[in-house]
């Protein structure tokens, strides 16, 4: 590996997409255990605690790291669950786990003092006051920033907690709404992102034929979205679905989209982010190994002062992109 | 803590409304409704704090004689120098206490008494207990909470003398962005938004393709459609050890509604003559409590013994 100012992190829902990821280039591949106390948890997805330690092993043999993201918040009465994620994670040997919950922190750093601590998207940390404050508290050594931040704020707060590290999202699958404090999607499921660690939940989505031909995408009782039967339909994510208001329809909170800052690396890099993060543990190792072997080359050549913009339209939602809150007039 | 009268709480208006009508709004909750405590200061968006922020203190000043306690609540979503520095001013205030709405206020105001609002996630017992030891004196739950969550969270919260409050009236705050939606809906940015907020004191209604009233937009707030209503769930909350109920500000007789929360609290109302005046009160609302129950926020089911 080169010693990239800028550590790629990568996702990894399967064992096969966390060799793809190494394979393709990856300092650090981040998972889940197969329950609700990731922020990904759909059927057939995740580790257990034997496939985790298998996982950490293999990718140490190949000198990256493993991330362990248990970034649900702790349902009351089930705290033990979490707790004992946090303790498989220690005993399989991984690298961080990326938390957010107050009172898992607190647990994590009493229980295992030398466990590297990263604050998850999900507690939504978007200032240096806070930011220090979970430092001086807790320990925490890296923060995933919010998708709130434009990229002058980015290089200005990575600035201001030096010497705590700051990672961003880069790529994939991305919220509208800050992370961590958004219950639309339990609003209309009863399953809460933040407690159950899924958005807009496959069980809860149904296609219904309309007499016409149209087909209708439902989340539970609210229909999402409608298409012309054989049009391209993106999955029925809540916050990129069509409705109306003001007198006019369409998509009101954001399009089918996905996030690529990938023409962002330079700046990130003069910012002095620590990490660039890949979203999606729950796609496939193909998507995992073209992405994350993009950003590979990305970075290199962006380290090597020879930076072009890689091309992902094919990996993209809807085939369209946005840089998100790094552009100021997205908001 | 529970030996007490159950307190009622008028929650921060989160909606955009002239400063004109702001200062009757208060000053007739403060003559005429039945709470305990009001939450002033603008939450939601930090481009309308300058419209009402100076007349705060007067404002303010009107609540207390009146008897009520006043708490300043904090900026939900904090990202700019001007909104760090404006949550530091508020944490160091001497003359009240504050409610905390993201981890900027919650750091600011830890080592001293202060309140924790429905926008942190409090969503556990271990959190709670923490953020009691950092000095919250009081916590708002956030509104997805179900009734058992809550069971859980009064044990701590007795064990740690801590104030349990969970919002019982008006829309649920369910997100909050750095994008604003308003604008968006107008053809316009943040930026240049020409606070078209305003026009929608109530929030402006968010409807699916087929018609069906579903959120409410709020600048960079996104709200329930739906109003919530635990009236018939107050009596069981109280026994599981909440102190204390938030009544929502909406665009409706909020004098009446708190007058009418208060009476089944005392007593001296039934459930179901409260929900029905309650419906009088928000013509043409729909109404929710599904959060409560385990199932989707947006359904309401009746009272489950």
């Amino acid at each position: 590996m080169t010693a990239s100012p800028l550590s790629l992190v990568c996702p990894a829902g399967t064992p096969a997409a966390l060799d793809a990821a190494v394979e393709a280039g990856a300092d650090a591949v981040y998972c889940g255990f197969a329950d609700a106390t990731n922020a990904r948890n759909f059927p057939g997805l995740n580790f257990s605690p034997v496939e985790m330690r298998a996982a950490v092993a293999r990718t140490h043999k190949a000198g990256r790291s493993l991330y362990i993201a248990i970034n649900t918040f702790p349902r009351a009465g089930e705290e033990a669950a979490w707790h004992r994620a946090v303790d498989n994670a220690a005993e399989a040997g991984a690298d961080a786990v990326i938390l957010a919950d107050l009172g898992l922190l607190a647990y994590a750093q009493a229980t295992h003092p030398s466990l590297r601590l990263h604050l998850s998207v999900q507690a939504a940390a978007s200032t240096p006051e806070a930011i220090r404050y979970l430092a001086q508290t807790f320990g925490v050594q890296r923060v995933v920033l919010p998708r709130v931040l434009t990229l002058a704020e980015v290089t200005e707060l990575t600035a201001a907690v030096a010497p705590v590290e700051t990672e961003v999202f880069a790529f994939g699958g991305m919220c509208v709404m800050a992370e961590g404090r958004c219950q639309l999607s339990s609003y209309v499921t009863g399953q809460s992102p933040n407690t159950h660690g899924v958005c807009s939940p496959a069980g809860a989505v149904q296609f219904r034929r309309e007499p016409g031909g149209d087909v209708t995408a439902r989340l539970g009782n609210v229909t999402i979205d409608r298409h012309p039967a054989g049009a391209p339909a993106g999955y029925p994510t809540l916050c990129k679905g069509r409705f109306r208001a003001n007198a006019t329809t369409g998509y009101l909170f954001e399009e089918p989209t996905s996030l690529n800052a990938a023409d962002h690396i330079p700046g990130l890099i003069k910012a002095g982010v620590r990490a660039l993060k890949i979203e999606g543990r729950q796609r496939g190792r193909a998507y995992v190994a073209r992405v994350v072997g993009e950003f590979r080359r990305a970075i290199d050549a962006a380290v090597a002062g020879g930076f072009t913009v890689p091309d992902l339209a094919s990996e993209m939602e809807g085939g369209r992109a946005t840089a998100g809150a790094y552009d100021r007039r997205w908001r | 803590m529970s030996v007490e009268r159950p307190k009622l709480t008028l929650g921060p208006l989160h909606f955009h409304w002239p400063a004109a009508r702001r200062r009757d709004f208060y000053a007739r909750i403060a003559d005429e409704a039945p709470v305990d405590t009001v939450v002033l200061g603008e939450v939601v968006c930090s481009k309308r704090a300058p419209f009402f922020d100076s007349h705060i203190p007067e404002v303010a000043e009107r609540l207390r004689r009146a008897g009520k306690e006043v708490v300043l609540g904090s900026l939900a979503l904090v990202m700019q120098a001007r909104e760090r520095q404006g949550v530091m001013d508020l944490a160091a205030s001497e003359d009240f206490l504050v409610e905390a709405n993201d981890l900027t206020a919650v750091a600011a105001c830890a080592g001293r008494p202060h309140a924790i609002g429905p926008l942190v996630a409090v969503y556990n017992p271990s959190t709670l207990e923490l953020m009691a030891r950092q000095g919250a004196t009081r916590v708002c739950l956030p509104g997805e909470l179900t009734a058992d969550a809550i069971g859980a969270l009064a044990g701590a919260a007795m064990a740690t003398g801590t104030q349990l409050e969970v919002q019982a009236f008006g829309r649920l705050p369910l997100a909050i962005s750095a994008r604003c939606y308003h604008a968006r809906a107008h053809g316009l940015h943040k930026d240049g938004c020409r606070y078209v907020c305003e026009k929608h004191p109530d929030g402006m209604d968010l409807d699916t393709l087929d018609g069906a009233p579903f959120l409410a937009v709020n600048g960079v707030q996104t709200l329930s459609g739906s109003y919530l209503d635990l009236l018939g769930d107050l009596h069981r909350l109280r026994s599981l050890g909440v102190d204390r109920f938030r009544l929502s500000p909406q665009d409706c007789d909020m004098v009446a509604v708190a007058e009418t929360f208060h009476a089944v609290l005392d007593g001296t109302l039934p459930v179901t003559p409260a929900r029905d005046r309650l419906r009088d009160l928000c013509p043409g609302r729909r109404f929710s409590n599904g959060f409560l129950r385990g199932v989707e926020g947006m359904a309401y089911r009746a009272a489950v013994i």
